[in-house]
């Protein structure tokens, strides 16, 4: 009888050392394998064939410089949180197709809840942030509320997995 | 603030994409020899516009499907310590993101959870339950594109 094995399943799984040495890179993404498998418990051997595995198989997407828009000049971050006339059939595909052209927007989101897509945009100034404002987003279709959350401050940014 | 031109502009849309590429690499991306692509990017970490590195990780095939954005409302302004939210709210673990905000709410949050009955879970006895809460708004993340903003 052949027997059916779910390979994906087995790509991954992960165990609990796996998920030690994952909830090691994400606090510090500058350790060495070295530290990482001294902290763990496991040879530097096995942390690199395990790391090499997780690589692999797509757990482990790669590393990514954090980049301060603030440091840049970027200074004003505002949440611009839309609902949109849903009545038009194709009002989603319009409008973030439309949304991808403004080059100040860096992040285009969907939801299931009372707001339907959040667009992120990073401005110089206010009066940067205004002319964005009125002169690309109020233009974009289908738009039918918007409303804005300005960033104060990031109290806290992991944005990983909570291992 | 120091002043950036297009080169660092590029090294740094590379650096977002890539944070482990090494300078000689970097440098024959961007056309500069390895020891100038190493200073250029020395002095973007000086400058703190580059600001660490950090790993990214699929959180779906770890089995983290279900991410919520939250708005939320202090009950009692000016009674309650928004260090002691701040504090209360950042020590979750399934809080990924607080972003401390203007307009109709305070707070901005970022849950990831394995799935729905998680996140009510989360929501239920961690959020709920934060020193001067208020008014909770969620809306569960359907789909997402980051885009580099260094333009």
């Amino acid at each position: 009888m052949h027997k059916y094995v779910n390979y994906e399943k087995i790509m991954h799984s992960i165990d609990v050392i796996d998920k030690k040495i994952l909830r090691m890179m994400q606090a510090d993404a500058l350790l060495s394998v070295a530290d990482i498998a001294l902290r763990v418990g496991v040879g530097t051997a096995s942390c690199w064939r395990r790391i090499g595995r997780m690589e692999k198989s797509g757990i482990i997407k790669g590393h990514k410089a954090v980049i301060d828009p603030r440091a840049m000049g970027l200074e004003v971050e505002v949440s611009l949180r839309v609902t949109l006339d849903k009545t038009q059939t194709d009002a989603f595909d319009r409008f973030i197709e439309a949304a991808r052209k403004v080059k100040e927007v860096n992040e285009i989101q969907t939801f299931l809840g009372r707001v339907d897509v959040r667009l992120n945009i990073l401005a110089r100034d206010m009066e940067h942030y205004q002319e964005i404002y009125r002169n690309q987003i109020l233009l974009l279709p289908h738009i039918s509320d918007i409303e804005a959350l300005m960033v104060i401050t990031n109290v806290m940014s992991k944005d990983g997995v909570p291992l | 603030m120091i002043s950036i031109d297009n080169v660092d502009r590029a090294l740094l849309r590379e650096l977002q994409n890539n944070g482990s590429a090494k300078a000689s690499d970097l440098g024959r991306l961007v056309g500069l020899s390895q020891s100038a692509a190493w200073r250029r990017i020395k002095r973007l970490e000086e400058a703190k516009i580059i600001n660490g590195k950090r790993i990214v990780l699929d959180a779906v095939k770890l089995g983290f499907s279900v991410t919520v954005f939250l708005g939320v409302k202090l009950a009692a302004k000016g009674r309650v310590s928004l260090e002691d939210f701040e504090r209360a709210v950042s020590a979750i673990p399934e809080v990924q993101l607080v972003q401390h905000v203007l307009g109709m709410y305070d707070y901005r949050l970022k849950v990831v959870a394995t799935d729905l009955s998680d996140f009510e879970r989360v929501l239920r006895r961690r959020i709920m339950t934060l020193p001067g809460v208020g008014e909770v708004e969620s809306n569960v993340l359907l789909s997402e594109e980051k885009r580099n903003f260094v333009i």
